[in-house]
């Protein structure tokens, strides 16, 4: 009766999967990342390329070589560090030497990824790591800021804001549309937007992250605005300026180091947002974005624990 | 308006274009049935029968001990020619009457209408229900008097009917709703008078408005009798999902839909109730699809139970290209079975054959902590902590992150772009919780 020569496949129930894939989700981060990769280039020219190639190759081949070395054959974490050398680059300097840059790289995915279990399992957003760890290398190399097109050291517009000295701050819509002195791949606002609507659109990201951390940074500076007299512009510099942008859509969205409850992702979104404001306020560097998602990395376990979702039909949830 | 629903769940394909238009047709009655003497819940039926004996269509045939438990009758009038172990859609041997079809159609003389069923008791008729075999036809098979049956301290306010049918592929309710609108709203008459309760509610997804219409018109002579029309989206089929969506009330954890007050049956319970109640005809038969990409010409049937799924396949244009799984219900929470010669049961509502041409991917990868599970969990559960605590052993954690309340419902492998097999680690999970408790009851 049956044309089957060969035996039925019997498995688990269900039998329906949608086309999604961790590949095919880090494909999509890399697209989302195209408009702020052009923005780079346009803006910081080869340096830009550079670094930026220094990142991506030296994170592929860490990679490589992590699974290499701890026998895990192939996983889907090639791409993934991609995505981590790339978001690497977008807050590095442009004028930092590569091989800065490719040690920046390798201690993001050998130490930050591989050593905690590797992909699903590091407590930390590697490419923020990375650049944590190149920081308190060089703090120099780290802090040199150019100007874009004509590469003319200057300071980055947070640093000219803490200096309150009397250096003229950058317009609202340079900041937009990332024609100012910055990390690489964080000026553009616009660019950021774009692939970060198209993460939201495709899915990928949860809208509580970005909107509750961009909206807290706002409230906050806002406030601060009323109290010093400063006008509207002050709150929409704090969120164009920096990395806020790159931040909220690319790296506190990180799968792996964010809370997986709703409540708990507005909880994360809103601390990483007041850290941000009081450390670009009250704290010794400028920018605060990076170390902001890092401390919210580490509460994320502790987030998760206390937004568990009361079970249908619960009466009182576990703590 | 808003359309009632549940938080949670996905939107699958759900391919019903494929028999949503087609009408039912009788499957061709098999020179042979086989029918299983357990397709229920509870204690599996002895058989009543010897090889050699001549029975009715719809004669008992099997009976099992206690409360919980469901007779089954023939399906054909012939000759028993063998009581055997076979192949069970469920994955199981099980004891089986093979029938051989003598073509007669004869009634066993125990079938006979009931003179006048509107003068009936509520015990009456769960008496009558429990005589005719009816189980519940949406695929937990759980025997109807049981449900039905009063509880110290607790009274239905309202039955609802699932029409919902959330399963992709499968439009067997969707024909039935269609083709017997009257038959299913005096069944559902039956059923609120065997339990006493004045309200009941046909619950139907928004994907079937012609069914919808017509189940209206049927119901408008009815006093008590609406129907609820809900959001399209899987597991609204789901019996809690369902009465959320119907009632607003969550059946608390551990409880059942009457400790809120509601009775859930699928709306083919309803017509198997109405037959038995005015025909006194038992459980023989049920309305199924056969689907998938894997046959030539998918169809609904009127079929017997006993009717191997090689037959129905057959009749459905056979086979198309290399078969990967034949799936016993639907694609979300049935059953793949190990061989085509598998009977059709009482629980069966589809026959679905996947072709192996579709690329599926089976390699597993590491959880990435996307979260896609949680958000989807029509339970609120976290089903990416339940795998990691099912993969470490840890029974006693498991059951603190409520394990026990999956409803395997399938929604959290669906969309998980690691492709974990998360339902098959919770299963894994539960039976170690329940084993657990059942030593400590010891």
């Amino acid at each position: 009766m049956t044309n089957q020569d060969s035996l039925l496949v019997v498995s688990s129930s269900p039998h329906l999967h949608s086309p999604d894939s961790v590949p095919a989700a880090m494909r999509d981060v890399l697209i989302a990342l195209v408009p702020a990769l052009i923005a780079a280039v346009y803006y910081f020219r080869l340096p830009a390329v550079m670094v930026i190639l220094a990142c991506v190759v030296s994170a592929w081949l860490a990679e490589l070589a992590c699974l290499k070395v701890m026998k895990k054959g192939t996983t889907t974490g090639e791409l993934s560090a991609v995505v981590t050398g790339l978001l690497l680059a977008f807050c590095l300097p442009p004028t930092l030497p590569p091989w800065m840059a490719v040690l920046g790289s390798v201690f993001a995915i050998v130490v930050a990824k591989h050593l905690f279990g590797g992909l699903g399992h590091n407590i930390f957003n590697p490419a923020l790591i990375g650049r944590a760890f190149l920081l308190a290398s060089f703090p120099v190399a780290m802090t040199t800021w150019v100007t874009p097109i004509d590469a003319v050291t200057t300071a980055s517009p947070l640093g000219i804001m803490k200096e309150a000295g009397g250096r003229q701050l950058p317009g609202i819509a340079d900041l937009f549309l990332g024609n100012v002195s910055g990390s690489l791949g964080e000026t553009s606002a616009l660019a950021l937007l774009i692939g970060g609507l198209y993460l939201l659109y495709r899915k990928h990201i949860d809208w509580r992250i970005p909107v509750s951390y961009l909206g807290t940074v706002f409230a906050l500076t806002s406030i601060v605005a009323s109290v010093k007299g400063n006008g509207m512009w002050y709150p929409v510099f704090h969120l164009l300026a920096g990395g806020l942008f790159l931040g909220a859509f690319f790296m506190a969205t990180d799968w792996v180091t964010s809370p997986v409850t709703k409540a708990g992702r507005i909880i994360f979104g809103v601390g990483a947002g007041i850290f941000v404001v009081l450390i670009r306020l009250k704290g010794g560097y400028p920018e605060g974005v990076c170390y902001s998602i890092l401390l919210m990395n580490v509460a994320t376990p502790l987030i998760d624990r206390y937004t568990k979702a009361r079970v249908f039909g619960g009466v009182k949830s576990h703590a | 308006m808003r359309k009632a629903s549940f938080k949670g769940g996905i939107h699958p394909h759900g391919y019903k274009e494929l028999t949503s238009g087609k009408v039912t047709v009788p499957a061709r009655v098999p020179d042979k049935v086989y029918i299983p003497l357990s397709q229920h819940i509870g204690a599996p039926c002895a058989s009543l029968v010897l090889a050699g004996d001549r029975v009715g269509k719809g004669q008992k045939i099997g009976e099992g001990k206690g409360f919980v438990t469901a007779p089954i009758h023939a399906s054909v009038s012939g000759t028993v020619s063998a009581v055997e172990l076979r192949e069970h859609p469920g994955g199981s041997f099980v004891n089986c009457v093979v029938i051989e079809n003598d073509g007669k159609e004869e009634w066993a003389e125990t079938v006979k209408p009931h003179k006048s069923p509107a003068a009936l008791d509520s015990e009456q008729l769960r008496k009558i229900i429990f005589e005719a075999g009816i189980v519940g036809m949406g695929g937990a098979t759980f025997p109807s008097h049981v449900k039905y049956s009063p509880v110290e301290g607790k009274r239905a306010e309202v039955v609802i009917l699932n029409g919902i049918e959330c399963e992709p592929y499968l439009t067997a309710d969707h024909r039935l709703m269609v083709e017997k609108p009257d038959r299913i709203v005096a069944g559902l008459c039956y059923i609120m008078r065997s339990v006493c309760c004045g309200r009941g509610v046909i619950a139907v997804e928004d994907n079937k408005m012609d069914a919808v219409n017509l189940l209206e018109k049927a119901a408008a002579g009815e006093g008590g009798i609406t129907v609820h029309v809900l959001k399209e989206k899987y597991p609204q089929g789901s019996e809690k999902q369902l009465i959320y969506a119907c009632t607003g009330k969550q059946v608390p954890v551990g409880k059942l839909p009457l400790d809120v007050g509601v009775i859930v049956n699928n709306v083919g319970t309803a017509v198997a109730v109405a037959e038995a109640v005015e025909k006194g005809i038992p459980l023989i038969e049920r309305y199924i699809t056969v689907s998938g990409d894997g046959v030539r010409e998918p169809s609904n049937y009127l079929v017997r139970v006993g009717t191997l799924f090689k037959d129905l396949i057959a009749q459905s244009g056979g086979y198309a290209g290399n078969v990967e799984k034949i799936i016993a219900g639907g694609l979300m929470m049935g059953k793949a079975v190990f061989s085509d010669e598998v009977p059709v049961v009482k629980g069966s509502s589809g026959v679905v054959v996947i072709r192996n041409d579709a690329k599926r991917e089976f390699r597993e990868y590491g959880c990435v902590r996307c979260a896609k599970c949680v958000d989807v969990c029509p339970m609120f559960l976290e089903p990416t902590s339940l795998v990691k605590l099912a993969k470490m052993g840890a029974w006693e954690e498991a059951e603190k992150f409520h394990v026990t309340s999956c409803i395997e419902c399938g929604s959290c492998v669906y969309g998980c772009p690691a492709h974990i097999p998360l339902v098959q680690y919770v299963r894994r999970a539960k039976q170690a919780v329940l084993a657990a408790k059942a030593k400590e009851k010891k």
